[in-house]
């Protein structure tokens, strides 16, 4: 596929940092919207046909490995699940799920009381999220038990594997509603996507490209309208003039700095590279760095925890195929007679035998031959892994660290400590999973009581600029022709995963930025 | 003193080896690519010196033991492995340095402690008295000053227990074990419930059943 590129000393109009799951609809829309876009990402442009193994310690090629220091009462894994280095960021290796936030959470604080509230109204939110789901040929459920109508997936459910149908038996037995999960891959061919094959290894990358990550759902469609992207460019500062306007980006490639220009920059690196590369960019007149006039740049950092409960079937389950997550309850998101705040949800599991290890060790301390006959046992267990609701804290933070990475950038410190409320959903949920897990019958059940995904927070929105970072547009409020997009913005994590609703916002912020531009206001 | 008494526990898929699939529709060329390239690891170190490498294998003998016959994972290799080739984890606790002086330090500080309470370096200890020692490490109970301030117990779960247990599990010998299908592209899966089984999955040997899962096995491909 040819593709256009611009040349360094003619400004682009839009230039944006990050092509997952905020980033990459934004350089496709602003494309095909006749805007001239370069798309930045520090990782390779993979061709999964070619390039993707059928192994799990390979495809750590996916992650952001370069190292983040952790600190806090709760040090955060990073590196991992959380992270994306590759054209595509993470949603090359998501596990695809793709869910509608509950109405009320855009507005927690007034409705709910916890949290903040969203500057965004969640009706128009819920026409992005249709068109995001249109956009990703989302597989699921002719009926979706939760929330407002919405409607039919794009295409049809897939099939529910074993481990699937063990939680549709739990929450049966439990007396609340399941539903095969929606899922960004596709059931039915789609383009030069053909149907998932049940493979197993979705969060090691898709290797035939079924899954509709932004790399094949976004990324060729930005090529066709003339965006480029320009891979292995690692992005350090963004250039700010005397009259307070970005001009453009220091990024390196080939080992050499070099300078972009631009009319517009977009940061959409996520919930640590949008915080560190904003903090990093400060200048004499932007001390604490850039949109930070708040202070809240690099604050409120927030992730999701994603503790489980694991037991033993009699039967042979062989979670490993399908897509790990093939059924989930919400039930807990809208159910609001609990004793603390926030929601979860959970899914079926299905992890491959490294990670599979991981959990053994770190939940249950085993080693030696201990670990290896409970190992041996990996075809018959069975899991429920939950995605719950932290609470922004402004003390979780991301900061530089002193400590600088092979591009001599200070790296990011991540500091995080669950909350009282924290903990109080992680529990409640834990023995909800438990419960549903004894009514199919399983043994030997054990709690992973520590692990987390998600991240959100660190540049959020909102309606006063004293306490946000950025406006509804996904505009910075202190550099007019700065802007974020991606899941720092997040003033609440929810309690579902947050890629689709990245994606609706990144397709809102085309349409505002449009918008702007028709009436000259950008 | 052995390095290793641990079994294979070979009964419960019996003669089930993912290899004889390298050549079907569940593996692409990437894959044994990247699955020959790990067996064919060099075995002598690279990062760690010969007083290092002997602790080190001692440990990994103990973290995850393996027969005294037959084929073995080479872990102290992958161990080495992962910090020549700069494998990163992508994080770092404030509290332990980068992977590599994580583990020399550690190693070294192994060594002292079998010197303080036994009188010898750590592999010439007896297999109890190693486990006791890893024991203490994971109980965070290490404290001789080689550590020079390292959390015994983060260095136990995110060096030794990660490193070592990571490469056992990412390699052909500990697949067939588990009975792990393996490789799966482009072929995948078809058989999705309860108690079904792909022709080209492993065969679970059932009480009085052990010679048809051998021979179904040895169709896998």
């Amino acid at each position: 596929m040819p593709m256009r590129q611009y040349s360094e000393d003619e400004a682009v109009d839009f230039l944006v940092i990050g092509t997952g799951a905020g980033g990459a609809p934004l350089i496709a829309g602003l494309a095909e919207g006749g805007f001239s876009v370069v798309g930045f990402d520090a990782g390779p442009w993979f061709r999964p046909l070619e390039e993707f193994a059928s192994d799990e310690q390979e495809q750590n090629k996916l992650y952001w490995t370069d190292t983040r220091v952790v600190d806090g009462a709760n040090p955060m894994v990073m590196g991992g699940k959380n992270s994306g280095k590759a054209v595509g960021g993470s949603t090359v290796h998501f596990a695809m799920v793709s869910l509608r936030f509950r109405p009320d959470w855009f507005k927690s604080r007034t409705t709910l009381g916890y949290g903040a509230d969203w500057p965004l109204d969640w009706r128009e939110m819920w026409d992005y999220y249709t068109k995001a789901e249109q956009a990703l040929k989302i597989s699921g459920p002719v009926v979706y038990p939760w929330g407002p109508k919405r409607p039919r997936y794009p295409y049809r459910a897939h099939e529910l594997n074993s481990a699937a149908e063990l939680l549709g038996r739990g929450a049966e037995a439990m007396g609340i509603r399941w539903t095969p999960t929606p899922l960004a891959t596709v059931s039915a061919p789609r383009g030069d996507s053909p149907p998932c094959v049940y493979r197993g290894y979705c969060r090691f990358g898709c290797s035939t490209n079924a899954k509709q990550s932004a790399l094949v759902a976004f990324v060729p469609r930005a090529v066709k309208a003339g965006a480029e992207i320009r891979d292995l460019a690692m992005v350090g500062r963004i250039e700010v003039d005397s009259s307070g306007r970005a001009t453009g980006v220091h990024y390196i490639r080939e080992g050499k700095w070099r300078f972009q220009r631009a009319h517009n920059v977009i940061v959409a690196g996520y919930a640590v590279e949008t915080p560190r590369l904003l903090l990093a960019s400060a200048t004499d007149r932007y001390r604490d760095g850039l949109a930070n006039s708040s202070g809240l740049v690099g604050k409120n950092l927030m992730t999701q925890s994603n503790q489980a409960v694991f037991g033993t079937m009699q039967q042979e389950v062989r979670w490993n195929k399908g897509p790990p997550s093939l059924s989930l309850t919400e039930h807990w998101n809208y159910d609001d007679r609990k004793d603390f705040s926030g929601g979860y949800c959970w899914m079926a599991q299905g992890p491959l035998p490294v990670e599979w290890v991981t959990v053994q060790t770190g939940s249950r301390g085993l080693w030696g031959q201990k670990l290896i006959d409970e190992m041996e046992k990996y075809n018959h267990q069975v899991g429920l892994k939950m995605v719950g609701e932290m609470l922004p804290d402004e003390r979780n933070t991301v900061t530089l660290d002193d400590e600088v990475d092979q591009y001599g950038l200070r790296v990011a410190r991540v500091t995080y400590s669950w909350g009282d409320n924290d903990k109080a959903l992680i529990q409640h949920a834990l023995s909800q999973m438990q419960t549903s897990l004894e009514a199919v019958s399983a043994t030997d059940i054990f709690r992973q009581e520590n692990d987390t995904n998600h991240l959100g927070g660190t540049a959020r929105m909102g309606n006063d600029r004293r306490n946000s970072v950025v406006n509804a547009d996904c505009r910075s409020w202190d550099i007019p022709n700065l802007w974020v997009c991606d899941g720092s913005v997040f003033p609440t994590v929810g309690g579902v995963n947050p890629s689709l609703t990245i994606t609706a916002i990144a397709m809102r912020t085309v349409d505002r930025i449009k918008q702007m531009a028709k009436r000259g206001e950008l | 003193m052995t390095d290793h008494d641990g079994t294979r526990n070979p009964d419960r898929y019996p003669d089930y080896d993912v290899m004889s699939k390298q050549f079907s529709p569940s593996w692409n060329e990437v894959t044994r690519k990247v699955v020959h390239a790990r067996l064919a690891v060099p075995r002598e170190p690279r990062f760690f010196n010969q007083g290092e490498w002997d602790t080190l294998q001692a440990v990994c003998a103990r973290i995850m033991p393996q027969p005294a016959t037959g084929a073995i994972i080479p872990l102290p290799a992958y161990v080495d492995a992962k910090i020549t080739e700069k494998h990163e984890d992508g994080y770092r606790y404030a509290s332990l340095p980068h992977q590599g002086e994580a583990w020399q330090r550690g190693l070294a500080a192994l060594d002292q402690e079998a010197a303080d309470s036994h009188g010898a370096r750590y592999h010439l200890l007896t297999p109890e008295q190693q486990d006791a020692l890893l024991q203490r490490m994971q109980d965070g109970k290490l404290d001789c000053s080689a550590w020079q301030g390292m959390p015994c117990k983060l260095f136990f779960e995110h060096r030794v227990i990660a490193d070592i247990t990571h490469a056992y599990y990412a390699h052909p010998i500990a697949w067939n074990e588990i009975g792990f299908g393996g490789p799966a592209s482009p072929r995948g899966y078809v058989r999705m419930g309860l108690n079904r089984r792909d022709p080209w999955e492993a065969a679970e040997a059932h009480p009085g059943k052990e010679a048809h899962a051998r021979r179904e096995n040895k169709r896998v491909g």
